[in-house]
C-alpha cells in the first residue's frame, strides 16, 4: 500500500471545487423559469439529439449542464428511481424533492469520495397544480441544494445570465413571453443572438393530462421567437 | 461508471443503460416476481371475452364488463382494455388481479423505455416485450393463473393499426384482421367472422364488436352482456393514428339498440335463441 502525502481537507475541497467549476463553465448554460401555466427550461443546445433538458416523470423534468457523459448518466438514474419508486407506491408519491435530495446525496458522496468529482449542475423542476406551487431545486456538484423560486439560470456564465434573468423576467408572462425573455437573456450573455435551431426548450404545462413534459419543437420556437421581432 | 450512484437503484446490463423496467424491479424488489408456490385452491376473479378488430383508421378493441370468481359474479363493471402507451392499448383475459399487474408493469415498462432511450419502441419491439412478460409469467400460469392479452397499436412508421395476440407460454403471433381472446372467444369470433369486412368504417366496426361481445354473453356465462337497466355497456376504444381514446357510451349503447333492433326483427321470422327464450317465459 502506497502512503499518500496529507492534504488538508480544505485544499481537498477547494481544489476539487475549483476543477468542477472549471468543467462546468466550459459548457453551456440553462436558464429554467415559471410561466402562467407552469415551468419553462430553456436551453443553448446545438444537438438535437443530446438533451440537456428531459422528462424525469408526470411532472418532473430534469435539466442538467457540464460533462454531457455524467448529466445523462445521472439523468437515467433519476428515471429509474422515479418509475420504481412510482410502480411501488403510487404515481402521486414521486416528488422533485425526493429526486432532488436523492441527487444531492449522490453527488455529495462521488465529490468526496471518487477520484474527481462530477463536472454538473441539475435542475430538478416539478410543476403543481397551482401557480404558487412549482418547485424548482438546484443541485450543485458537491451535492448541495438550493431551492428556487421565480428563475434560475445554471452553467457556463450563470453569474451573468442570473442578472440578466432578473431584468426580463415577469411574473405569470405567457409561454411566448416567457420564452421571449429567456431567449433574450441568454443572447445578451453569449454576445450575439441566439436562433431556434440552437434552442432546446421544454415545458412542464399543468394543463396538460398525466405527462405535463413537452418539448418546443424549433418551428414552434421559431414562430414566438419571430413574434417578438415585429 | 459502472458503479450505481449512492441511494439510486442499482444496473444490470453490459454497457450503457438498460432501458428495460421489469429487468429493474426483478433487480430491486426482493418479492418481485411472487413466488410461484402459491395455492390456487382461492377462488379469484378472472375476466372474460376481450377483441379486437381493424378498420380503416386503425384498431377497434373491446371488452365485456364481467368478472367472475367461480359461480359468483364477481364485478359487473370492470374494465379490461387499458390504454398501455399514446398509441397502443392492451385487453385482458384470465386471472384479474395478475393481468392488471402484468398491465401496470407493461405500461411502466414502455413509459420507462421511451424516457431512458428518448424514443418510442417500435409497434415490434413493444409486442415482444409483452410476449416476455407473459413468459415470465408461466409459472403463475401453471398454476392456474392464466393471462391472455389482446395488444393492438397504431404502427406510425407503417400508418396502420395492428393486432397481436399471445397465448399464456408467451407466444405471439400477429393477426391481419381480428381476434378474441377469453371465455366466449370462440362465439365472439364466430361473429367477427361474418361481420369483419376489409376497411370498414368505425360505426360498422364498433356495431361488429358490441355484437360479437352480445353473441358470446348469450353462449357463456362468463361473459356479461349490455345492461341497459344499469348502464352498463362493454368499454370500447379506438386506437387511430390521433392515440387511443374511449369510445363514449352512448355511442356503444347506440351500436347496442340498432343490434337489438335488427335481432329481435331477425328472430320473430327465422327463430333462434332469442325467440326461444320469449317462448320458455310465456
Amino acid at each position: 500500500m502506497s502512503f499518500q502525502p496529507y492534504v488538508p481537507p480544505e485544499q481537498l475541497i477547494k481544489d476539487r471545487s475549483e476543477y468542477a467549476r472549471k468543467g462546468i463553465a466550459k459548457g453551456r448554460s440553462v436558464v429554467a423559469l415559471e410561466y402562467a401555466d407552469g415551468l419553462l427550461f430553456l436551453a443553448e443546445n446545438p444537438s438535437g439529439t443530446l438533451h440537456k433538458i428531459s422528462e424525469i416523470y408526470d411532472r418532473i423534468a430534469f435539466a442538467g449542464v457540464g460533462r454531457y457523459s455524467e448529466f445523462e448518466d445521472l439523468r437515467i438514474s433519476g428515471v429509474r428511481l422515479a418509475d420504481l419508486r412510482g410502480y411501488a407506491y403510487g404515481r402521486e408519491d414521486v416528488t422533485a424533492k425526493t429526486i432532488a435530495n436523492a441527487y444531492a446525496q449522490a453527488l455529495a458522496t462521488i465529490f468526496t469520495a471518487q477520484i474527481k468529482p462530477y463536472e454538473v449542475e441539475l435542475l430538478i423542476g416539478q410543476v403543481g397544480d397551482q401557480p404558487g406551487e412549482n418547485e424548482l431545486f438546484h443541485i450543485l456538484f458537491d451535492g448541495s441544494v438550493a431551492d428556487e423560486k421565480g428563475h434560475v439560470a445554471m452553467g457556463g456564465r450563470s453569474d451573468e445570465l442570473t442578472e440578466a434573468m432578473r431584468t426580463a423576467y415577469q411574473e405569470g408572462a405567457s409561454l411566448a413571453e416567457a420564452v421571449r425573455a429567456a431567449t433574450g437573456a441568454l443572447s445578451s450573455v453569449e454576445e450575439k443572438p441566439v436562433e431556434a435551431p440552437n434552442l432546446e426548450a421544454a415545458v412542464l404545462d399543468r394543463n396538460r393530462g398525466r405527462r405535463k413534459f413537452r418539448r418546443l419543437a424549433d418551428e414552434e420556437l421559431a414562430t414566438i421567437l419571430e413574434g417578438s421581432a415585429s | 461508471m459502472t458503479e450505481p450512484l449512492d441511494g439510486f437503484p442499482g444496473r444490470s446490463y453490459p454497457l450503457g443503460a438498460n432501458p428495460s423496467f421489469s429487468d429493474l424491479v426483478r433487480a430491486n424488489v426482493p418479492t418481485f416476481p411472487p413466488s410461484d408456490s402459491a395455492s390456487t385452491t382461492v377462488e379469484f376473479p378472472h375476466g372474460t371475452t376481450v377483441l379486437a378488430l381493424k378498420f380503416d383508421r386503425g384498431v377497434v378493441m373491446a371488452g365485456d364488463r364481467r368478472a367472475i370468481e367461480g359461480f359468483t359474479i364477481a364485478d359487473e363493471r370492470i374494465d379490461k382494455v387499458f390504454p398501455a402507451d399514446e398509441t397502443s392499448a392492451i385487453a385482458i383475459a384470465g386471472a384479474a388481479g395478475q393481468a392488471t399487474e402484468i398491465v401496470r408493469l407493461f405500461q411502466t415498462e414502455l413509459e420507462h423505455y421511451e424516457k431512458v432511450e428518448g424514443d418510442r419502441l417500435s409497434m415490434d419491439g413493444k409486442a415482444n416485450r409483452l410476449a416476455q412478460l407473459i413468459r415470465q409469467n408461466f409459472p403463475m400460469a401453471l398454476q392456474g393463473l392464466v393471462v391472455v392479452p389482446l395488444f393492438a397499436g397504431y404502427d406510425e412508421r407503417r400508418s396502420e393499426g395492428r393486432i397481436f395476440r399471445y397465448d399464456a407460454t408467451g407466444g405471439r403471433w400477429e393477426e391481419a384482421d381480428y381476434h378474441a381472446n377469453g371465455s366466449g372467444s370462440l362465439h365472439a369470433r364466430g361473429t367477427l367472422k361474418k361481420r369483419w369486412r376489409p376497411g370498414m368504417d368505425l360505426e360498422t366496426a364498433t356495431r361488429a364488436a358490441v355484437e360479437a361481445l352480445y353473441d358470446a354473453s348469450q353462449e357463456d356465462v362468463a361473459t356479461g352482456g349490455p345492461n341497459p337497466l344499469r348502464g352498463i355497456y362493454p368499454s370500447v376504444r379506438t386506437i387511430t393514428s390521433e392515440g387511443v381514446n374511449p369510445l363514449p357510451d352512448d355511442d356503444v349503447k347506440a351500436a347496442f339498440e340498432a343490434i337489438i333492433g335488427g335481432s329481435t326483427e331477425a328472430s320473430k321470422e327465422h327463430g333462434g335463441s332469442q325467440a326461444r327464450e320469449t317462448q320458455d317465459q310465456t
